[in-house]
């Protein structure tokens, strides 16, 4: 199924999402978007959904649109259901003869879109086995809004509705691990993925992904250099760090077979990846040491947790 | 031919909606018109209908996939009751302003709390300012005949708005009555293919939907919506005359019941109406000139023909199946008064609630509405402008 990866041959194909939309510099959702969007196979027709959030707004501004492929936004809650209807519209029409071509539907949403409000649409279109693609561009709070806390804030990341103060040392909860409870709906495929070196790992999940019949999910790790305070161009050493202190793990379930894509060497302190973030300074004060060996031990937990996984195969 | 058959709503919806055979009907359950999907699904179980239905996992979601249905180029539908409306709220409006054709079969029930599963229109009366043109029916027989007519007048170019069938929870939806259907095949003629001119799966011109639109852009696209409902009004009674030719049965915008002469008028929606006509009847006997005006179109609403139909009354009592708490009295009352004085009519109008939540309203409860009908035409003087009938005392 999966083509052999060539970097600059990916690179070279026509961009499905046109440049000339409003999104910020350096928005790891953009990047997310064209990277899925270059696996699909040139020639195969394609519908894109999207929950409200910066990418609708900010890609379709009536009376533009930067989405070369049919594109239908509903609301922020729904992207899961309204895809349902179209690949529904698709095979009936297809089975009526009234459509030749091939369509692949993929919807996108942010994590506040998926995570939490569009949460039971997306489980309803994962379990009613809706051949489509759900991909989540998780950049850990609602940065649309101006950066309110979702249930994929990561514990004690400072963001506008859990503030740091003088009582108060950030959000409270740890990530909900969104990527586990699709898998628990037994759907052919699910993966974690993020932008690294030569985007072969986004692009090969994107792939399989896309061409794997029935429902799929795909979590990218989508940095906001707004919400999450860094340099924009430090972008791919954000992922970078988020993957080798296990922050973000890549792996995949095929058909309930949980594999880990990456195990690095030596797996980094989460330190390196907090400290590149302003909504994480507050942890560096003195006196704070412990909230950061909390978070540690949140992380070196859930690796745990996806090693064993990832071992009873 | 027709077919004489002995139905309840929820199955006379159902059969229109075979022969109509949609491409796509999402549906989730909620009384009174969880049957309508039950009926769809077993259709389809037994290959009667080439229909997909998606059992989704609430109302919210069967909009939003009818929306989406729909904006891909199928013919979509759903079914809903009640709160399964008010979860839709949203999306009502998305489908509104996306100028998608799309029905929905609408069984009347009250809205919580308390939570009542009987009869009121308090839901779809929640959802008037919506953009979707409403139809309401007083029977069985109307419930199949407009929803026959529904994609006719939604689809038309001139409109392309979604459309909702409305019949009362339990009254109508459940009681089974005498029925004429029409063929299968004279349905299908009468409905035609769906040609939709834009639409997602559409591979010769991708199509985007559902832009951001800022203030720009924002006001044009309501004056469109405002256009359609207002072109809606012609397509509505052509197409009823088109399908008088096939059915034998005439529709408009309201049915006039002993009104062209009546000095005193009853103005209500659904079910409740057959009770009036009752009360008409009785006192028409007695020799009071009474009657009835049954509003069958209330969105795009009818002002100018309605404040014509009771122009000459001597007084109105229109009739609320919900209350708006406005203080001013239920829906159709302020509309209804609106209407008059567009027209300059001053007919003296109260404003009555009934029903609500499925309260029996009986024919001794007309025949009172007539009678204080005619005390306040004799003294000129409204004491119960907006009244609640049948309340515990």
């Amino acid at each position: 199924m999966a083509t052999k990866y060539n970097f600059k041959e990916e690179m070279n194909k026509p961009e499905r999402l046109a440049p000339g939309h409003r999104m910020c510099a350096g928005c790891g959702g953009t990047i997310a978007v064209r990277a899925v969007l270059r696996a699909l196979h040139e020639g195969d027709k394609a519908v894109i959904g999207n929950a409200t959030g910066c990418l609708e707004v900010s890609t379709f501004m009536y009376p533009y649109t930067a989405w070369e492929d049919s594109y239908i936004h509903n609301a922020f809650e729904n992207a899961g259901a309204t895809l349902s209807g179209v690949e529904t519209a698709y095979n009936v029409l297809k089975k009526k003869g009234k459509i030749d071509d091939t369509y692949k539907f993929i919807t996108f949403g942010g994590d506040g879109g998926t995570y939490d409000i569009g949460f039971q649409s997306l489980s309803g279109a994962m379990e009613r086995g809706h051949d489509m693609v759900y991909v989540c561009y998780d950049n850990g709070a609602y940065m649309n809004t101006g950066i309110q806390r979702s249930s994929a804030t990561p514990r004690y990341a400072d963001t506008t509705t859990t503030p740091v103060g003088s009582q108060s040392d950030g959000k409270l909860q740890g990530r909900k691990d969104l990527a586990a409870i699709i898998a628990a709906h037994n759907v052919p495929y699910v993966a974690q993925t993020t932008f690294l070196g030569n985007f072969k790992d986004i692009h090969t999940k994107a792939e399989t992904a896309i061409y794997t019949p029935g429902p799929a999910f795909l979590n990218v790790m989508a940095p906001c250099p707004r919400g999450w305070r860094y340099d924009a161009s430090d972008i791919m050493t954000i992922c970078k760090l988020a993957v080798e202190t296990c922050y973000w793990p890549l792996f995949e379930v095929i058909d309930g077979k949980w594999i880990l894509n990456y195990e690095p060497k030596k797996k980094l302190p989460i330190e390196d990846f907090l400290k590149a973030q302003g909504r994480f300074k507050h942890l560096f004060k003195p006196g704070n040491e412990h909230l950061i060996q909390q978070f540690q031990e949140e992380v070196d937990r859930r690796w745990e947790d996806l090693q064993y996984n990832c071992s009873r195969n | 031919m027709s077919i004489r058959e002995r139905l309840s709503g929820n199955e006379a919806i159902s059969l229109a909606i075979k022969q109509i055979n949609p491409d796509v009907m999402p549906a989730f359950p909620i009384t009174p018109s969880t049957e309508i999907p039950q009926y769809v699904a077993n259709y389809i179980a037994n290959g009667k209908m080439d229909t997909e239905f998606i059992p989704v996992e609430s109302e919210h979601s069967s909009m939003s996939a009818t929306v989406g249905a729909s904006a891909a180029g199928a013919r979509a539908l759903t079914a809903t009751s009640s709160c399964g409306l008010a979860l839709m709220w949203e999306e009502l409006y998305v489908a509104a302003s996306n100028r998608l054709p799309l029905a929905l079969a609408l069984v009347n029930r009250a809205l919580s709390g308390p939570i009542n599963i009987n009869c009121d229109h308090s839901d779809s009366m929640g959802a008037r300012d919506t953009g979707w043109i409403q139809i309401y029916a007083e029977n069985n027989q109307e419930v199949y005949d407009n929803m026959v007519q529904a994609f006719r007048i939604s689809e038309h170019k001139d409109v392309m708005l979604p459309i909702m069938i409305c019949q009362d929870g339990f009254i109508t939806s459940h009681a089974v009555e005498n029925i004429e259907l029409l063929e299968d095949d004279i349905v299908k003629n009468f409905v035609g293919e769906y040609e939709p001119e834009n639409y997602l799966l559409n591979p010769n011109q991708p199509m985007a939907v559902g832009p951001y639109a800022v203030s720009n852009y924002y006001m044009e696209t309501k004056m469109g919506q405002r256009t359609a409902m207002h072109n809606a009004k012609q397509v509505i009674l052509d197409v009823a005359k088109e399908y008088e030719a096939i059915s034998g049965r005439k529709y408009g915008f309201f049915e006039e019941y002993k009104l062209e002469d009546a000095e005193y008028a009853v103005l209500i929606i659904g079910s409740a109406a057959g009770t009036c006509k009752d009360a008409v009847d009785k006192l028409r006997a007695e020799g009071k000139k009474v009657g009835l005006l049954k509003l069958r179109v209330f969105r795009p609403f009818p002002a100018e023909e309605i404040a014509a139909a009771l122009a000459h009354c001597k007084s109105v009592a229109i009739m609320d199946r919900t209350d708006s708490f406005s203080g001013n009295g239920g829906p159709l009352g302020a509309e209804v008064s609106q209407a008059f004085y567009n027209a300059r009519t001053s007919v003296p109008a109260v404003n009555y609630i009934y029903g609500l939540g499925g309260r029996d309203i009986r024919v001794e409860d007309f025949e009172d509405i007539y009678s204080r009908l005619e005390t306040i035409a004799a003294t000129g003087q409204i004491t119960d402008q907006f009244d609640y009938i049948g309340l515990r005392k």
